[in-house]
């Protein structure tokens, strides 16, 4: 606790003159007491000795205020004071750097928070982009199986045609042999053509 | 201490000239007493202003004690007489420490105890009063005097309570020396007392004797102790009571 005694220590130097004067009027008085009793008393109070004791009592007292008004008291204001200030400013920085570092680390987490959502956008894109590719090579190559298969299909069914009109043409030839043979009359090849046609549509 | 009857109590309040010094009359001999008080001074001042002066924000012990002294008197300043008490600071200070280094220096073996002089209480008292009067009618001019008028009293009964204050403040500095004195005077026979009974006790030359010479010695040192309460207790209460008495000063009236 810092004190300004200045402001006593100006007016107070009236007052211990007056206090001064005070303690040397007794003094005097004490000494005329002192010059008339004679017998050994009990020694505190003995005024033989007042005026001696007045007098350095005052002597001392006067710079003992002197000493700790003027450079003591100030001296040890001054020092409190500057610690008080030390310690205060001290804190503020410690405050200030604690914002920061919270500061910092809310940067921190922040960026933590964006970096991770940025991963996982692109994680995402990653993971769309590969599914697409995939998509559109599955697609392609069913089209291309489906070509392949429509083909061999077409392929299958032209041979089978051909097989087919083989079959026929074979078919009403036998059966123009079979029927020459049976009957003794050659059917015409229209007839037998005919007649084999039928016999194929009835499987 | 011992020096001539050996165990006469009082002889350690005897004042003896160590230069005489006799102007005009007066006798202003550099006496043991005032040996004590420039001893008194000295350790005040080495304590003070040695300890204060390497001006450390981590302080040593010695700066310690000083900042310590300080704050304990500021804070006591402030609780009986609030901020504005402090523009006495220096004086309550200075005579707090005079009184406690008087005190606590009196109870080294061999020592004086400048504050078992009632001359010297009497005159520290005086000043205190002195300076309640004289800055308490500077400030307040005759309204200082409303101090010995208590609010509230029937006006039939206000002479009387006129006249008990005025008494009152009055018997304020007789109290405030004889308490100091009065202590420091009767602690230090005590101690004598004990003291002189073990030498007694021992010189007797009986056997019983020898057995019972360590009772008074116990008492002595428990006494002691007690006597350094006293010591520091003493001076505190001389402090506070200025305080108290300032506090009339600054703001009279009740």
């Amino acid at each position: 606790m810092p004190v300004r005694s200045s402001g006593f220590v100006r007016q107070g130097w009236p007052l211990a003159a007056v206090s001064f004067a005070t303690l040397a009027a007794g003094a005097a008085q004490a000494a005329e007491h002192g010059l008339s009793g004679e017998k050994a008393s009990f020694p505190p109070f003995d005024p033989a000795h007042f005026a001696s004791n007045l007098f350095w009592l005052a002597v001392t007292f006067a710079v003992l205020y002197w000493l700790m008004s003027k450079i003591a008291l100030p001296r040890i204001g001054e020092i409190l004071e500057e610690r008080a200030g030390t310690i205060g400013r001290d804190l503020d920085q410690a405050a200030a750097m604690q914002a920061k570092a919270e500061e910092m680390a809310q940067a921190y987490e922040k960026a933590l928070a964006e970096a991770r959502s940025n991963a996982q956008g692109i994680a995402q894109a990653a993971r769309e982009t590969g599914a697409k590719e995939s998509d559109a090579k599955r697609h392609a190559t069913e089209a291309e199986l489906a070509a392949k298969l429509a083909q061999a299909e077409a392929t299958i069914a032209k041979t089978k045609t051909a097989a087919m009109s083989n079959v026929r043409g074979l078919g009403s030839d036998v059966a123009v042999a079979i029927v020459t043979k049976l009957t003794g009359q050659a059917p015409t090849a229209a007839e037998a053509t005919e007649a084999v046609d039928q016999a194929l549509a009835r499987g | 201490m011992a020096a001539g009857g050996g165990i006469d109590p009082i002889h350690q309040f005897h004042i003896a000239p160590i230069v005489e010094l006799k102007p005009f009359g007066l006798d202003l001999s550099f006496t043991n007493t005032s040996l004590w008080m420039v001893i008194v001074l000295a350790v005040v001042s080495a304590i003070m202003i040695y300890g204060s002066s390497q001006r450390s924000v981590v302080p040593g012990r010695l700066q310690s004690l000083a900042e310590m002294t300080y704050e304990f008197v500021a804070s006591t300043m402030t609780g009986v007489m609030g901020k504005e008490g402090l523009k006495f600071f220096p004086f309550v200070f200075s005579l707090f420490m005079f009184v406690l280094a008087s005190n606590l220096l009196g109870l080294l073996p061999g020592s004086f105890t400048v504050t078992s002089q009632i001359i010297v209480t009497a005159a520290l008292a005086v000043l205190v009063m002195s300076i309640v009067l004289i800055y308490g009618i500077a400030k307040h001019g005759s309204h200082f005097f409303g101090l010995f008028v208590p609010s509230g009293v029937p006006g039939w009964l206000l002479p009387f309570m006129i006249l008990i204050e005025a008494v009152s403040f009055l018997s304020r500095p007789v109290s405030l020396s004889l308490r100091l004195f009065g202590n420091m005077l009767a602690g230090h026979i005590a101690l004598k007392v004990f003291g002189g009974f073990v030498v007694v006790l021992l010189g007797s030359g009986a056997v019983l004797n020898y057995v019972i010479a360590p009772l008074p010695l116990l008492l002595a040192v428990a006494l002691t102790a007690l006597e350094v309460l006293v010591a520091v207790l003493q001076a505190y209460v001389f402090a506070i009571l200025t305080c108290v008495y300032l506090n009339d000063a600054l703001h009279p009236g009740h």
